[in-house]
């Protein structure tokens, strides 16, 4: 347990180590750094894990508090690490995923120009989420949050040349902002009513908010929650932020940065509970954004902007389930969508790798006879994200929609079609790119390209198989079937002891939940194999709107980027009028009284001569004055 | 105190000392005249010489006798011959020979100025502007030559300002022959090594002297 | 007995303004010069007229002074003109404005 601190410790001594040496390392060394200082964090945490297991017996908690950072009169900031399942879940997993991805990339971006500076950036990334993960208190928390953020940032614009990347950048970080602006308000708010920032303490004194000011603070936080995890309706940037290479894409916006926000509201759960405002909000944008992904990701193009639509949507199943109050069920759902979205990326990008960075499915086809093993990999993934039994997608999902039906059947209704809608757009993805006629060797025929069409390297499978693994068997961490196979729902449980619990479903209105999911995923996949084994093409199932994303990205435009713009117009002119006016004229005033009081200094000695002479008569002239009575 | 004075008896003084007063007084007079009045620089000086003159006949008859013979050696001596010399240096045929002002008007106004200052000054001296205190450096009169008491006081009360003067001294010397040192034209006849540097201050002076008055008129017209 | 203080200091005062008349309507420089000459003699002359009337030896030990500064300044002054001279070849005040703002 004391050696918890190595988690971010190890990944923060890559980055600094790579930040100094890593243009001597080069490639690939630098990467193998990099992925080894991941991979100890990951050993490290599994230390942790058996030694928290062996130990803890009814607490739940373990803090290691390290150092005061500040301590301003009532204000005590302290930097600790709270230990505990939930934390010690999202650590397990994120340093795991984060290693295979390390590893992956070393393949992916062998020849880049910065190969060093790219797992500099990801080792800071991996260093801040660890931190958000751990912190014992809300601004710790928020040093990560803005870690991941900045690491966000950086990583979407790595190939700043690129003016689309660039702006994609920009538009994570600014979007990001918005979130940024919800926690921060949330802390206020919290440490002006509790007086403290830690977890732990803040928790126990729950009873003295008010319920406007809980529901005020729940809505702030999911407010945050909403920018980092890409909810509607700012889930835009994600869908931009493919423009990053691959592997951040499999990091970022599959497995880590994006789950921070849901791993915020089940942290704060005890208070979200203390509004129902909140959590019906939480589950009813969490379902928009299921739905508005799903059918988005229907009609794109892009290899990775499917994928990137179907996260929107994942994620917005796990504020639904946040918002039902199944928290356990948006942590496995959570911890299933990291394997079986990182496996999706990383396959996406093996295919993009082979084809030389084409990622235009229409462009594709036939591969799977040349990228055998992506293939097979890219399908598991596929049948895990559809739902389909006995793939770790269906289990997840269903526990999900069980708690959104103890909600209310019309969420439960609305997130199962969304369900096999999710078989369906993933399935036209796989059949547009692995199945029928090769299109490239036609379309895009630049140079000597037919022959170079090959599988990717033995590092970038790796991962693929090991994601699969995973994929298939996630399943098995939360079963339904019986008590002891809830090994997740047993291990989180002490978390949300003292939380309303859901309110229990039969077993066989359970059972019949679960096969209506199963029959509809399947339903997707036949409808995907119906529909795209044999076209390529069907603009009727295309729409422009779908495409672009519900229209989202031009509505906010006009809705508040433009009158945004005019304000800044209209304070610029008054700007450069108004306030520049009176600089401007103050300076213009001194010149012109300089200008003025110079011709008096006009060289001539006899001038200053009667200068002085008047001054003396003037001076004697008063002087007379006073001593005449 | 003067207040008083002014009505004292002129009649109770010995002739002796009003004749001297008076003929100083018109010594004087006439001289400070003829400095401002005079077309020729040299008749100005030479008027100087007869103010400086008056001036110390009035320093005898009120007892300053030391100030007096300093007043004919430093004043006269000194700084006239040296007023003399520079006129001769210079050229008397090359100083204009204007005698006063061009413009009525302005002489006007410096005569009213003039005017004014005195009279403001005589009507000022109307007030008694003395404390009473008794003096600090010594009284003026008693047994004994002037002289002592005056150096009693220069090398006791006064000697800190005694010897900045002396510094006064040096520094004005060394400035005087800083300042008219001939920076050679004629760079031939004279060591080279020795007159490398005046040579090159004197261009760097003359050309930023050019150079500014040039600058000046762009600025103007700049600005104006 | 001399005659009153009185006179003298009016004297002084008259010395002064004729000093000041010259300094005000003369143009050249070396007259200017001997004007504020006569202006110090004016001031010298008030200061033993006071040592004299107030029995203070500190009125004549201030002419001593003043005599000095005013050789020294003479010194410097037409060094100065001297200067001024060799470069513009005028000694004519209305000639040197070259300091105008």
């Amino acid at each position: 347990m004391t050696i918890a601190f190595l988690i971010p410790l190890l990944p923060l001594l890559g980055f600094v180590l790579l930040l100094i040496f890593g243009k001597k390392l080069g490639s690939p060394n630098s990467g193998w750094l990099a992925t080894a200082a991941v991979g100890a964090s990951f050993v490290v945490s599994c230390v942790v894990l058996f030694s928290f297991l062996s130990r803890s017996a009814g607490n739940p908690y373990r803090v290691q508090h390290f150092f005061t950072w500040m301590s301003v009169a009532n204000f005590h900031l302290d930097v600790g690490l709270l230990i505990d399942p939930l934390s010690l879940t999202m650590v397990l997993f994120v340093t795991g995923v984060s290693t295979l991805i390390h590893l992956y990339s070393i393949g992916y971006m062998k020849g880049d120009r910065d190969f060093s500076k790219f797992f500099l950036y990801l080792n800071l990334f991996v260093a801040s989420m660890v931190i958000l993960v751990l912190s014992d208190n809300f601004i710790l928390t928020f040093v990560g949050w803005e870690g991941v953020g900045a690491c966000s940032y950086l990583l979407v614009a790595f190939w700043f040349e690129r003016p689309r990347a660039a702006s994609a950048g920009k538009k994570a970080f600014v979007v990001n902002r918005i979130g940024d602006f919800g926690f921060l308000l949330a802390s206020f708010l919290i440490f002006q009513r509790l007086h403290s920032l830690n977890y732990k303490t803040d928790f126990s004194h729950l009873n003295l908010l008010s319920p406007t000011s809980a529901t005020v603070i729940a809505l702030l936080l999911f407010l945050a929650a909403v920018g980092k995890s890409a909810q509607f309706p700012l889930f835009t940037w994600l869908v931009d932020a493919m423009e990053g290479p691959t592997p951040v894409s499999a990091l970022i916006h599959a497995a880590t940065m994006v789950t921070a926000g849901v791993f915020l509201m089940v942290r704060v759960a005890p208070i979200l509970a203390l509004s129902h405002i909140a959590l019906l909000t939480i589950a009813i944008v969490g379902l928009a954004t299921a739905f508005i992904g799903a059918t988005s990701a229907c009609a794109q193009n892009d290899i990775k902007k499917v994928l990137a639509y179907s996260t929107v949507s994942q994620l917005g199943y796990m504020f639904l389930a946040v918002g039902s109050q199944a928290y356990v069920a948006a942590i496995f759902l959570m911890v299933a969508h990291a394997f079986y979205k990182a496996l999706l990326f990383l396959g996406a990008g093996s295919v993009i790798h082979g084809l030389h960075d084409e990622q235009d499915i229409k462009k594709m086809g036939g591969l799977r006879k040349w990228m055998p093993a992506t293939s097979i990999t890219f399908i598991i993934g596929w049948l895990a994200i559809g739902g389909v039994p006995p793939f770790a997608g269906f289990w997840a999902k269903g526990d999900v929609l069980l708690g959104a039906f103890s909600n209310s059947p019309i969420l439960w209704a609305i997130g199962a079609f969304t369900g096999g809608l999710t078989a369906y757009y993933i399935g036209r993805e796989v059949y547009l790119v692995f199945f029928g006629e090769p299109r490239w060797q036609q379309l895009a025929v630049k140079g000597p390209f037919h022959d170079s069409v090959h599988e990717s390297p033995r590092i970038m499978l790796i991962p693929l198989y090991v994601l699969a693994i995973f994929s298939v068997l996630g399943g098995l961490l939360d079963l339904p079937f019986s008590k002891h196979l809830g090994f997740l729902g047993r291990w989180l449980a002490p978390l949300f002891a003292g939380l309303p619990q859901l309110q229990r479903v039969p077993v066989s209105l359970e059972i019949t939940l679960g096969t209506v999911d199963a029959i509809l995923a399947i339903a997707g996949v036949v409808v995907a194999h119906l529909i795209w084994s044999k076209n390529w093409q069907k603009p009727s199932l295309e729409p422009v709107f779908l495409n672009q994303g519900w229209k989202v990205d031009s509505t906010s435009d006009a809705v508040v980027a433009r009158p945004g713009a005019t304000v800044a117009r209209l304070s610029s002119l008054f700007d450069s009028t108004f306030i520049d006016g009176i600089v401007n004229g103050v300076g213009a005033l001194g010149v012109k009284i300089g200008t003025s009081i110079r011709k008096l200094q006009n060289g001539y000695i006899r001038n200053y001569a009667m200068g002085i002479a008047i001054g003396t008569v003037l001076l004697l002239a008063i002087e007379l004055l006073r001593v005449t009575p | 105190m003067i207040n008083s004075l002014i009505f004292y008896p002129l009649l109770a003084t010995s002739l002796v000392s009003i004749s001297v007063f008076v003929v100083g007084a018109a010594i004087v007079l006439a001289g400070a005249c003829g400095v401002v009045l005079a077309k020729n620089a040299v008749h100005s000086a030479l008027f100087l010489v007869m103010t400086l003159f008056g001036i110390a006949v009035l320093f005898v008859s009120e007892q300053a006798n030391f100030l007096a013979a300093v007043q004919i050696i430093v004043y006269a001596g000194a700084i006239v011959v040296l007023f003399l010399f520079v006129i001769m240096l210079l050229g008397v045929d090359n100083l204009e020979l204007q005698p006063i002002e061009s413009k009525p008007r302005k002489v006007l106004g410096a005569v009213l100025i003039g005017l004014v200052v005195l009279a403001e000054i005589l009507l000022l001296s109307r007030n008694s502007w003395t404390s009473g205190a008794p003096s600090t450096s010594g009284v003026a009169f008693g047994p004994g030559p002037t002289i002592n008491r005056l150096a009693d006081s220069i090398f006791s009360s006064y000697l800190l300002a005694f010897e900045a003067t002396s510094a006064l001294l040096i520094i004005a010397v060394i400035s005087a022959v800083v300042l008219v040192r001939r920076n050679n034209f004629d760079s031939t006849q004279e060591d080279d090594f020795e007159n490398q540097m005046p040579k090159q201050i004197l261009e760097s002076d003359s050309l930023s002297s050019t150079t500014g008055t040039n600058a000046n008129k762009e600025t103007k017209g700049n600005l104006l | 007995m001399s005659v009153s203080g009185t006179w003298y200091l009016t004297l002084a005062a008259a010395l002064f303004s004729i000093g000041a008349i010259g300094l005000l309507i003369r143009r050249n420089i070396l007259i200017m010069f001997m004007c504020i000459e006569l202006m110090l003699n004016a001031v010298n002359l008030s200061f033993v007229t006071f040592s004299r009337t107030l029995n203070d030896i500190g009125g004549q030990s201030s002419v001593f002074f003043v005599l000095v500064v005013a050789a020294a300044e003479v010194v410097v002054g037409l060094g100065i003109i001297v200067m001024i001279f060799r470069r513009s070849a005028t000694t004519n005040a209305d000639d040197l404005h070259m300091l105008k703002g």
